[in-house]
């Protein structure tokens, strides 16, 4: 059920700024779950099912990275600028697809001798066009396109585009069905613009003034060869932060989120992350100050256009959830 | 309408000493407006009440330009510094400057060529290398003209030449406070309130914007810039950020914020009612205040729209009256079509 979900989101477009489309397949899964719902300024979906105990925010982001077209030239190629944290690496000879079904492949001026010295402002899109009039007639100054890709599953690990973090929306959406009795009063947040500075997350956490945030996004594992060394593998459960750059998770919601999983014998890894944020850095610092964690979804190939994720990883964060708004929340 | 641009852009008005522009808009717009205003960070807001809504409309320019400020005074006299905000430093060697709030002439200057190694002849000029000459011969003499913390600008005249263009320093932000300027002496009362904001120290980091975001907390927001143009030889038409002549550029992404889209479309859809040329800003880097005011508290619809100028952060920017002139047409049109 959670493969058909994560399917289903990962192959919807979706750019930061550009979370229209992603943001009404949100709306249609979790319509009945929750009481009500309302998007805001910046384009944040947010889903509230009442009650009357601690003030919960749960925030996972729609956004995902993607390519801005910022010129058009007399040949019909593209030339575009970055939205959100894309890498060269990442993006030679890689399909890419823009909202109206566009397709195009990301080359570069000239041949590559060494990839260090390729810069994006060297790059274009090819969309096929035999010229600057027929380019135009299929994309505008300002169109973003976002990578191409299927999803696939082998074994218990799906892979496919924006799993950062469709994975984290998935997370959310399953919780909000499964979820049979909670005191708490919960605000299931899918924020816009993460990806560009975590945006959404600032607006959002101001309007609703939570007692305590948790958001869900993925993070980078060590488990690969000759990986970056980090204690945090796919497959070995949900991840608890207890940092990352853009905070310090507060050490009580650490602590419940720990103690909740002991509890229920669900597996899960500390996660110090070296790079990145994710909504709870803006959360944190709202108002008065929101005590917030982050329950991570481990991740390999982060911000490429086949970005890994385990489904029993997906399962234990569900069920942690679960168990965390079940329960008191004592903070 | 020249004459204001000419008084806004040779006033001095580094981030944090933006005192003296601030004095000149406020003569300039009290006459126009139901009150104005200086909140504690020294933003100066000028509000206009409209005929009924009570939604609030924000218009924003910064009235801050880069500079320096002086650290220190050598036994010789010359005058150490740090520069405030972003200039590429190669621009600098022998230009004028003014220095302190009386203004006193300075250089900018470096060791002579000839004395120079071969190595540091290869490479780019550094601030450090650098030093401010005001004619003193001792730091006694120095001390009684200036003092650190001093602020120093350049010393620039506002110039028309050739096609329609000046040439002026500070044209960022001064022609957009000097095209709100404009708007605001239009005698028209709209739908909604208008707040005419000036903004202090966007250029070290859209400052006067965070808190003007909050405390005038608009229903939407648009930011009058005057941003890059970079439609110079050697540079690839595919990275001219906008083009000179080409009308108000209007801001699609850039740095600090993804503009309001259904505010472009608005700004678009005027400008092609109206017959007023417009084109989308290029590239993505650099942020102004909207970046800042589009997430005060519970969010707010925010867009830009630039004058391009030419050579920006520099003692010798460049911009085309039409551009400017399209700017405050455009942006008026879209205020009388706005109902909120």
């Amino acid at each position: 059920m959670m493969k058909e979900l994560l399917k289903k989101l990962t192959e919807v477009y979706g750019p930061s700024g550009n979370e229209e489309v992603i943001r009404d397949v949100i709306r249609q899964e979790i319509e009945g779950f929750v009481d009500e719902m309302r998007v805001d300024t910046l384009g944040n979906l947010i889903a509230i099912r009442r009650g009357r105990g601690k003030k919960v925010m749960l925030a996972a982001h729609m956004d995902q990275i993607g390519f801005m077209v910022t010129h058009i030239d007399e040949k019909g190629f593209l030339r575009f600028t970055r939205v959100g944290g894309i890498s060269v690496g990442n993006s030679i000879n890689r399909r890419v697809i823009f909202k109206n079904g566009v397709t195009g492949v990301i080359s570069y001026e000239g041949e590559i001798t060494d990839i260090r010295d390729i810069k994006f402002e060297r790059m274009y899109i090819d969309i096929g066009a035999s010229g600057q009039q027929q380019a135009e007639s299929m994309v505008s100054i300002g169109d973003v396109a976002v990578y191409h890709s299927t999803f696939s599953e082998n074994s218990g690990r799906y892979v496919g585009k924006a799993m950062d973090d469709r994975a984290g929306c998935a997370l959310l959406i399953e919780t909000a069905k499964r979820l049979q009795s909670s005191p708490h009063e919960i605000y299931f947040v899918f924020t816009v613009q993460e990806e560009l500075g975590v945006r959404g997350a600032k607006t959002a956490a101001y309007a609703l003034d939570p007692d305590i945030g948790i958001a869900v996004d993925v993070t980078l594992t060590g488990d690969t060869p000759k990986s970056r060394p980090m204690a945090v593998k796919l497959g070995g459960g949900p991840a608890i932060k207890v940092r990352d750059v853009s905070m310090l998770a507060h050490p009580r919601v650490r602590s419940l989120m720990v103690s909740r999983a002991q509890e229920a014998g669900i597996p899960y890894q500390m996660e110090i992350l070296e790079t990145g944020g994710t909504d709870a850095g803006a959360i944190h610092l709202t108002r008065e100050g929101i005590p917030s964690g982050v329950l991570s979804i481990p991740c390999r190939y982060v911000h490429s256009d086949s970005e890994m994720v385990d489904a029993s990883d997906m399962e234990n964060g569900v069920k942690l959830m679960l168990h965390i708004l079940e329960g008191e929340i004592e903070i | 309408m020249a004459e204001l641009l000419k008084r806004l852009t040779e006033v001095g008005g580094v981030s944090g000493d933006e005192g003296r522009v601030r004095q000149l808009i406020r003569q300039e717009v009290s006459p126009f407006v139901d009150e104005v205003y200086t909140d504690r960070m020294g933003n100066l807001i000028a509000y206009k009440k409209g005929k009924g809504s009570g939604k609030k409309v924000m218009l924003c320019a910064h009235m801050d330009e880069v500079g320096f400020i002086i650290t220190g005074i050598g036994e010789d006299g010359m005058l150490k510094f740090k520069v405030v905000g972003g200039i590429d430093p190669r621009v600098l060697v022998s230009k004028r400057v003014l220095v302190g709030e009386k203004g006193h002439a300075g250089v900018l200057g470096i060791k002579a060529i000839h004395l120079q190694e071969p190595e540091e002849r290869e490479h780019a000029v550094k601030v450090k290398q650098m030093y401010i000459d005001i004619g003193a011969v001792s730091k006694e003499e120095a001390s009684q003209a200036v003092k650190p913390g001093d602020y120093v600008v350049f010393d620039s005249k506002y110039v028309e030449f050739g096609d329609n263009k000046v040439k002026a320093k500070a044209l960022d932000d001064r022609a957009g406070c000097a095209a709100i300027i404009e708007l605001i002496k239009q005698e028209q009362r709209y739908g909604f309130d208008l707040y005419a904001c000036f903004s202090v120290q966007e250029e070290v980091g859209l400052r006067g914007a965070e808190v003007l975001g909050y405390s005038i907390n608009p229903d939407i927001a648009i930011v009058v810039e005057g941003t890059t143009c970079s439609d110079v030889p050697g540079v690839d038409e595919h990275l001219y950020t906008t083009l000179m002549g080409k009308g108000p550029a209007i801001t699609i992404m850039d740095g600090s914020s993804y503009a309001n889209k259904e505010l472009v479309g608005m700004l678009v859809n005027t400008a092609k009612n109206e017959g007023i040329p417009f084109q989308f800003k290029k590239g993505a880097s650099g942020g102004n205040d909207a970046g800042r005011i589009h997430l005060a508290r519970k969010g707010v619809k925010a867009a830009t729209v630039s004058i391009p100028c030419r050579y920006i952060h520099s003692p010798s920017s460049v911009m085309d009256l039409d551009d400017y002139k399209n700017t405050i047409t455009l942006i008026s049109a879209f205020l009388k079509g706005c109902e909120l």
